[in-house]
This record gives C-alpha cells, sequence and structure tokens, in this order.
C-alpha cells in the first residue's frame, strides 16, 4: 500500500467529525420542530401565494404559487447584479486609470473617489441614495421633463417605452451584422499572419453594425415609435406618470450605490494590475515600433488583465451578495421577497433560509467558474 | 479499595439520578418555561422596534407601551417584580422565529391571531389585549377622504412580513384598483419613505397608524381614512407545548382586564382583600387557591395589579395620555359598550 494509516487518520476524524455536527444539527433541529408541532416540507412552494411584489420581470401577482414569487426575486437580485456589475466595471476601469494619469487634477480626483466611498459602510451609502437623495427629488407633479422624455421623479424615473414595427427584421439584421463582423476577423487574422497585411477590422465593424440595422429600417419596413410617459391625477396633490417604463427609485438608488461602492475596489485592481507591469515592457515595446495605442491593446493589458481578473472576480461577487442589503429600501429582491414575505407568510424558516443560502451558492459559484474560465483563457499559453 | 471506590460511585450515580427525576417531574408539573425563568429571573419578552402606545423605548431604555405591559404582568405574577423582563426588540419577520427557536418565551408585539399562524407555526396565541383593523393613513393636501377615491396606480408603503401584506391584496383586489406595493422591513423607514413623497398611502393597523402619525415630521398633515378594511385582533404569542406557561400568559392577561371589570386598580388592590364581593376577593388573592394551578403563590394575580395595574389604567397610561388614541372604541370592557370580555377567574 502507498498510503499509510498515519496519512488517512486525521482525514478520517476530519470527516467524521463533520457528519457528527451535521448529524447533530439535524437531529436536534428535527426534535424541536417535532416538540413545537412545525411541519418540514417544500410543499408549499406550489402554494398561492395571495401577495403582490412591487416590481417583477415575469408576469406575476399574488394568484400565483410561491415558487413564481421565488423567480420573482431571483430575477431582481439577478438583474441589479447584473446591471451593478456592469457599471462598476466600467467605471472602475475609468477610475482606475485616471488614477494613474499625469494630470494632477484627474488623478487626484480619482483618489478622493476611491477613498470617500469605499470607507463608508455601503449600508449606509444605500440610505444615503434612497432616503436623502430621493427626498430632494421633485413631486410627478412638478417634475422638469429631461430632453422632453424623461421624468425623474420621486416615485421613480419614467422613460419612453418603444414601440416597434416588424421588430424581428431589426433583430434578424443585428444577428447578420454580428455574423459578418466575427467572419472579417477571422478572415483578417489569416491574411495578416499570410501577408503581414493589416485590414481595419475595427472600423469595417462599427460600419456593420450601423449600416446594417439602419438598412432594415430604410428597406425593411422597421418602424420605431415612443410611448412617452404622460402624468395623470389620482387625486388633488397625488400624481403619477402612465404609459412608457417607470424604474423604482429603489432600483435605482440601489444600483447606483452598489456600483459606486464596487467600483472603488476594482479601480484598486486595475491600478495594481497595470502597475504590476514591468516598465521594460512598455519601453521594449515602444523601441520595435509599437503606437502608444499599440503598446497599450497589445503589450500592456493582456499581461494586466491576469493580476487584474482574479480579486475583481471577488468584487463581483461581493457586488453580488450585497444587493441582499436591498432589503432595507423595499427593493424587492431575493432576500425580501422570498426570505422575508414569504417566509412570514408560511413559517417555514427553515426550508426557505436553505433555498434562499443554496441559490445564493449557486449565483457565486457560478460568476466564480465563468471568470475562472475567461482566466484561464488570457493566461500564459505553454506550448 | 479502587473495587469499593468503584461501586460507590455508581451508587452515587444512581442516587443522583434518581433524584434529578424526582425534582424533574415536580418541576415538570409547573412548565419547563417557568422553571428556566425563575432560574435566570428574568422574564424573556419580544417587542417591536418602537411603536408609541404598543411597546416603545424611552432614551433611558425604558420600555413603555400596552404590549409592554402584558410581560410586566407576566413578571410580577411568576417574578414578583414587574421590572425582571429582558425585552428583546424585534422585526415583523424575525419575531417568529425568536419565539419558536426559544430566544425568547412570550412574544408581545402587535401580532395579529390568525389560524394559520396558530396552527401552523408552532405558536399558540393566548388571548386579545387590543381588537385592531387596518386602515390607511393619507396627506390631507391629496383631498382623499375615503378609500372609495383610490385610483390606478397609486402606491402603498408598507411592511413585510405582516398581515397588511395580505389585506392590501384582498381590499385592491375586490375593488379592481391596480397598485404599487412598497414594503419594507423595518417600520421607521416606512415611515420615512412615506413621509418623503415615496407613497400615496401608508397602511397597517389603524392604532399602528395613528402611532406612526406622532413620528411624521408634520403630523398634522396626515390623516387616517375611515374604513377599516380587515379585522385584526393583537394578543401576545407563546411557544406551543407548555400549556401551563400558555396559561400563565393568558390569564395575567385576563386578570388585567377583570380587574377592571371589578373596579379594582393599582391603587386599591391592597383595601380590595377586605372586598365582600367572592370575585375581587379570588382576584386579589384573599379567598381560593388560583395561583396553585401554575405552580405560583397566592398573590400572583394581587402583584399584577398592583405594580402594572388592571387594563383601563394601562391602556389611559400608553394609549389614551400620549395621544395616540383617546377614544377606546372596541377595546371597552362589555360592560360598557366594547368587546372586552373575558372568562372569569374562579
Amino acid at each position: 500500500m502507498n498510503f499509510k494509516l498515519k496519512d488517512i487518520f486525521p482525514q478520517l476524524i476530519t470527516v467524521t467529525a463533520v457528519v457528527l455536527v451535521f448529524g447533530f444539527f439535524t437531529y436536534n433541529a428535527q426534535i424541536n420542530m417535532e416538540n413545537r408541532g412545525i411541519d418540514f416540507g417544500y410543499g408549499f412552494l406550489s402554494q398561492e401565494s395571495s401577495f403582490d411584489v412591487q416590481f417583477s420581470l415575469i408576469e406575476y401577482d399574488g394568484s400565483h404559487s410561491y415558487f413564481r414569487a421565488y423567480l420573482v426575486g431571483l430575477l431582481n437580485t439577478i438583474l441589479v447584479s447584473v446591471i451593478g456589475i456592469i457599471i462598476a466595471t466600467i467605471l472602475g476601469v475609468i477610475v482606475g486609470v485616471a488614477r494613474l494619469s499625469p494630470n494632477y487634477l484627474i488623478n487626484k480626483f480619482a483618489a478622493f473617489y476611491v477613498e470617500f466611498f469605499r470607507n463608508i459602510p455601503l449600508l449606509l451609502q444605500i440610505f444615503f441614495w434612497y432616503f436623502a437623495a430621493l427626498r430632494a427629488l421633485p413631486l410627478p407633479q412638478d417634475a422638469e421633463a429631461i430632453f422632453g422624455v424623461f421624468f425623474l421623479t420621486i416615485k421613480g424615473l419614467y422613460i419612453p417605452a418603444f414601440i416597434w414595427q416588424n421588430f424581428s427584421v431589426f433583430f434578424y439584421s443585428i444577428v447578420a451584422a454580428i455574423i459578418a463582423i466575427i467572419v472579417i476577423r477571422i478572415h483578417a487574422k489569416r491574411v495578416q499572419e499570410n501577408q503581414g497585411k493589416q485590414i481595419p477590422v475595427f472600423l469595417i465593424s462599427i460600419g456593420l453594425i450601423f449600416i446594417l440595422p439602419l438598412l432594415s429600417f430604410l428597406i425593411g419596413g422597421v418602424g420605431i415609435s415612443f410611448e412617452v410617459p404622460v402624468l395623470k391625477q389620482l387625486a388633488t396633490t397625488s400624481f403619477i406618470y402612465e404609459g412608457g417604463v417607470s424604474l423604482p427609485p429603489e432600483l435605482i438608488a440601489l444600483t447606483l450605490s452598489l456600483s459606486l461602492y464596487t467600483a472603488t475596489f476594482i479601480a484598486e485592481c486595475v491600478r495594481a494590475g497595470i502597475q504590476g507591469v514591468g516598465k521594460g515592457q512598455k519601453e521594449a515595446a515602444a523601441s520595435i515600433g509599437l503606437t502608444p495605442n499599440q503598446v497599450l491593446k497589445l503589450v500592456i493589458m493582456p499581461q494586466a488583465l491576469r493580476i487584474i481578473i482574479p480579486p475583481t472576480t471577488n468584487q463581483y461577487l461581493n457586488l453580488t451578495k450585497n444587493s441582499s442589503l436591498a432589503a432595507a429600501i423595499a427593493y424587492p429582491d431575493l432576500v425580501l421577497v422570498f426570505a422575508g414575505t414569504a417566509l412570514m407568510q408560511t413559517g417555514k424558516a427553515i426550508e426557505i433560509v436553505s433555498i434562499t443560502m443554496f441559490t445564493y451558492l449557486t449565483l457565486s459559484i457560478s460568476i466564480s467558474l465563468l471568470m475562472n474560465w475567461y482566466n484561464k483563457k488570457i493566461a500564459i499559453q505553454e506550448k | 479499595m479502587f473495587k469499593y471506590l468503584k461501586q460507590l460511585t455508581s451508587l452515587v450515580a444512581m442516587v443522583a439520578v434518581l433524584f434529578t427525576f424526582t425534582t424533574e417531574t415536580m418541576a415538570a408539573k409547573k412548565s419547563k418555561t417557568l422553571k428556566n425563568t425563575q432560574k435566570k429571573g428574568f422574564v424573556r419578552c419580544g417587542v417591536s422596534q418602537g411603536l408609541p402606545g404598543f411597546s416603545n423605548a424611552d432614551a433611558a431604555g425604558n420600555w413603555t407601551g400596552i404590549d409592554v405591559d402584558v410581560c410586566r404582568a407576566v413578571a410580577a405574577a411568576v417574578l414578583g417584580d414587574a421590572n425582571k423582563v429582558k425585552f428583546t426588540p424585534l422585526s415583523a419577520k424575525e419575531r417568529f422565529t425568536a419565539l419558536t427557536s426559544g430566544e425568547i418565551d412570550i412574544l408581545s408585539r402587535n401580532t395579529t391571531w390568525t389560524l394559520s399562524r396558530d396552527a401552523d407555526i408552532g405558536l399558540t396565541f393566548v388571548g386579545v389585549n387590543f381588537y385592531d383593523g387596518q386602515g390607511f393613513m393619507v396627506r390631507k393636501s391629496s383631498g382623499i377622504t375615503s378609500t372609495s377615491q383610490f385610483k390606478d396606480g397609486i402606491s402603498a408603503c408598507t411592511n413585510i412580513g405582516t398581515t397588511t401584506e395580505l389585506n392590501m391584496r384582498d381590499f385592491f383586489n375586490s375593488k379592481g384598483i391596480k397598485y404599487e406595493p412598497v414594503a419594507f422591513e423595518k417600520a421607521d423607514e416606512v415611515v420615512a419613505a412615506y413621509d418623503a413623497g415615496r407613497c400615496d398611502t401608508y397602511t397597517t393597523d389603524k392604532s399602528g397608524l395613528a402611532a406612526q402619525r406622532t413620528k411624521m415630521s408634520n403630523p398634522d398633515e396626515h390623516i387616517v381614512l375611515p374604513e377599516t378594511v380587515s379585522k385584526e385582533p393583537l394578543g401576545p404569542v407563546v411557544r406551543q407545548g407548555d400549556s401551563v406557561w400558555e396559561d400563565i400568559v393568558r390569564w395575567s392577561l385576563n386578570t388585567m382586564i377583570e380587574a377592571e371589570e371589578y373596579g379594582i386598580t393599582s391603587a386599591n388592590a391592597d383595601m380590595m382583600k377586605t372586598s365582600d364581593n367572592p370575585a375581587i376577593k379570588r382576584l386579589v388573592g384573599a379567598e381560593g387557591e388560583l395561583g396553585a394551578a401554575f405552580g405560583l403563590d397566592n398573590d400572583w394575580s394581587l402583584r399584577i395589579i398592583k405594580q402594572v395595574g388592571n387594563y383601563g389604567e394601562s391602556y389611559k397610561r400608553n394609549i389614551a395620555d400620549t395621544g395616540i388614541l383617546p377614544d377606546r372604541g372596541p377595546n371597552e370592557l362589555w360592560t360598557k359598550g366594547g368587546i372586552l370580555y373575558v372568562p372569569p377567574a374562579r
């Protein structure tokens, strides 16, 4: 035998201890629940929920099941996380690069932003954006139109809704443009490898993505019109906007605070990544005649990304988990809808909390796997 | 020598087991929760995070309110001192878990008695200390004076984890009105959002509306609409499975209400011992052995009345004199046109 008892003995003890601890808690919970006449089971998920939710991406009202309410909460959590991650990444990269700017003003402003927002607790920032900033917004009837069609009020942001004619033609024109761009890129790479000639791929791509959809308007019969929000009176001093799309202030405040907070950490990751690339790399690249743009794109960024990606993954995970603070400001995320209202109405604490924990675990692991895959892709390829 | 030592220890162990067994059965008759409470020296009571009139802490951390008084009454009965209570402020969402998990022994937190709560989640409601109903608050300037003026698109602020959320849906659905529910976890945030103008109406139990109105930046700008859209009998709750503890809490509350019925107050309780009315004498412990059934002494009810007062005193002190709801409405004794009616203590 290759392995000895002394090697597997500690492992055995650990496994036994883990099993015993879990066993004890399960047993204890069972006894306690039995004593208090609480049933255990997931049957409630198919029952009618009988409560409404303010904001939902799928069709939902109280006549749907608790499972549907779970999906509503989950999708709202994913929505705020995805928007938050996108904004935080864009802002983080800009601020991170700005911190390295030789321009004193830009440099210091970026540094101030990072130090200010990352040192205030997130919950406080959420409260600030929701309660302090919200109070400063006008009532619907006092709101000034932005560009004539947007209305930012205390009850939310109202934007026009698009009404499409022949939307499918427009959609396919975009798909066609994307396929064409991919084909051209592959072709351009082959041409460069074989003949050393460079084709202006970027310009051609931009052209395609604009021209094809434009053609769909001109000859494909695609039409677009807007439904502009209109003020409606509910009572003497109570108004709302009807028509268009309304984004609740809870969503706006939460996205804003999550992205402003997380962007500071991403900015630091970006700065560390760029500074982590040796100075010699830049000088060597310049000395073989690459333009500053090419130096950044072909030499610095590919190396910097290897340093940036792993800690940034952590920030994405943090943002997703932090979105559960939504409950404080009534944004109907997974915690508020499912681990809040649904838990209260059913009393199924163990079941609902376990589902919620498992859901966050799955979300986090999915993000991790995705980022690990990307990290592997940009890592040094040993040949 | 060691041989005997071994036998001796096993003998001692057996005696110890037997002894604990006998004391255990005697105390078990008294109730496990009661035993734990007496051992700890305080009653563990779950209350709200601040609802004036019901359970509210002042700057010095002293809790007052009619929900608080129920816990104080139990403390007076089982420990002899109404101040021996440890209050745990809970959100609507946390309250039942705190009780079933054993973190608190009484939940006295403006909680509505419903079938599913009573039967489903391991709880037992012991009585009603406030008859309430859900209502709506609006801004005076809105010109709304009745819920019949509500229109499609109205936004309503409320708490999560309450019967309010369900009643609200029933109400708006029955009227065919589309509404936007905005549900917060904590009451303070509901008030802040409504006060800021986020919502057109704020809905919760009417007593809650009256109490929260006092917290608004300008209470006079808001009115509570006359309609009541649901029945909300509020009362203390205990864990299922300890019927003696359940009885103690139930009869502590009943004692306060019955004391008012017979005109026994904290001021005159001692004098009532010489009353001619046997019902009064029983309540102040001068006749009968009522406490024995719970494993308590005979003065338990007298202590409640002396230290906490009767229901009327508690209501006046907490709700009427604070200007929250000067009119007792249904929370008046059955003998005076209300619906407060408790079984006799005999």
